[in-house]
């Protein structure tokens, strides 16, 4: 995750010093992603030595107010411009776990995709639960992020049970 | 919230339903319970052929069970006659369909008032009931248009409160969301929550998991059974 983007963003709407930053991101996404302050500002510290953003004038309780640069503010609209990669995919532990459970002696593996299922489910409920107590839209679309997440998930496993039952009903191959 | 009541608004009790018979025979359900309270919304997944549109027609009196009973507002649907149970779903029962099903010679008002009218209100009564309903939903404003004039997402609120209109409390709503975008389906999916939460019993049937994480409780039916569930049982939170 690109915290010094969001870092860069931040302060595209206006100076701040490094425990405003670390709020406003969390603010803005929800808490979704804690930030700890060590990682502000070591952020901080190297994009300033590439001269994306300058430390400048301290305020009246002596914390350093950080502005973004004019480079800083180049690379923020390269960041905007462009997708976020996809990269290498991350280690997905249920995927390894149904790729194992399908072949596990002595285990039905639908068992264990109803119960990712439920458990799924159920985190998704409590995202609408959330997004019922919100009216601000960034921390909205941060849930939804999770949601459609969980969604996919859920997809993801109806597909693998149907596939299941197909061996199943099929075990010559026939698809 | 209203009072808390002991009786279900909907209870399905050890139903099975078989289409055909002898080796042709389908079990579409098998032995399903299953019970909905007022205040609560329940939503029911599983894949094609699993028994949830079969769950949904015999809740809504639509078809009758091989076996086991169904009950709507206390009454036996299994047990009493076709008349009656033609009357109980005016009165009681709604339905919100995929594709609406909205009269198209009708406005958004007449199609509302028409399950009242047909019941034997008075027409004024009907209409004051139905521009009621409509104002609930935020559409006060559509009651004179036709089905033609509105948008999807217009049209499903108008069928909303058709459903809802004359205090009938068990809502019905077979794929609500299928014909539509995902912001709108979600303003649909947070209406018939709210429609819940102001004391109606809802069960939802859907395919998309997002919108059935609006329910309280999601049953998961496989092959005519229930074989999971999701969230708290309204029961267990009562007692």
């Amino acid at each position: 995750m690109s915290v010094k983007h969001a870092l860069l963003a931040l302060l595209d709407e206006e100076p701040m010093y490094g425990y405003q930053l670390r709020a406003a991101f969390e603010e803005r996404t929800a808490e979704t992603w804690p930030l700890n302050i060590g990682q502000v500002y070591t952020t901080l510290s190297r994009l300033e030595r590439d001269g994306l953003v300058e430390g400048g004038d301290t305020d009246d309780d002596g914390h350093q107010i950080y502005k973004l640069t004019d480079a800083g503010r180049a690379e923020l609209t390269d960041w905007f411009g462009s997708a976020v990669p996809r990269t290498q995919p991350p280690r997905d532990e249920l995927a390894i776990k149904v790729a194992l459970a399908v072949s596990a002696p002595g285990l039905d593996p639908t068992a264990v995709i109803q119960r990712q299922r439920s458990a799924t489910m159920s985190a998704l409920q409590g995202y609408n639960r959330l997004k019922r107590q919100t009216t601000d839209l960034a921390y909205e679309l941060v849930l939804d992020s999770l949601a459609f997440a969980a969604e996919a998930e859920i997809r993801w496993l109806d597909h693998c049970d149907a596939r299941l039952r197909r061996v199943a009903d099929h075990p010559d191959g026939a698809r | 919230m209203n009072a808390p009541e002991t009786r279900p608004v909907l209870e399905l009790a050890q139903v099975t339903r078989i289409h055909g018979a002898g080796g042709l025979a389908v079990h579409a359900l098998r032995e399903v319970s299953f019970e909905t309270y007022a205040g609560e919304l329940v939503a029911v997944m599983g894949p094609s052929g699993s028994g949830k549109s079969t769950l949904l027609t015999l809740a809504g009196g639509l078809d009758q069970p091989t076996s086991g009973r169904v009950l709507v507002e206390g009454t036996d649907l299994t047990a009493v006659g076709s008349a009656e149970r033609a009357k109980l779903r005016r009165t009681s029962i709604g339905y919100v369909f995929q594709d609406f099903n909205l009269i198209p010679a009708l406005t958004a008002g007449e199609n509302v008032s028409l399950p009242l009218e047909l019941d034997g209100v008075p027409t004024r009564a009907a209409r004051a009931a139905a521009s009621t309903a409509l104002g609930e939903l935020g559409i006060a404003d559509l009651a004179d248009r036709f089905p033609d004039e509105m948008s999807g997402g217009q049209q499903q609120r108008v069928a909303i409160a058709r459903a809802v209109v004359g205090d009938r409390r068990l809502i019905l709503a077979d794929e609500p969301t299928g014909a539509l975008d995902s912001v709108t389906g979600e303003d649909i999916l947070r209406l018939l929550r709210a429609r819940c939460d102001a004391g109606a019993a809802g069960v939802l049937v859907t395919h998309e998991p997002r919108h059935a994480a609006w329910a309280d409780r999601v049953v998961f039916l496989r092959d005519g059974a229930v074989v999971d569930e999701a969230g708290e049982p309204m029961a267990a939170v009562r007692s």
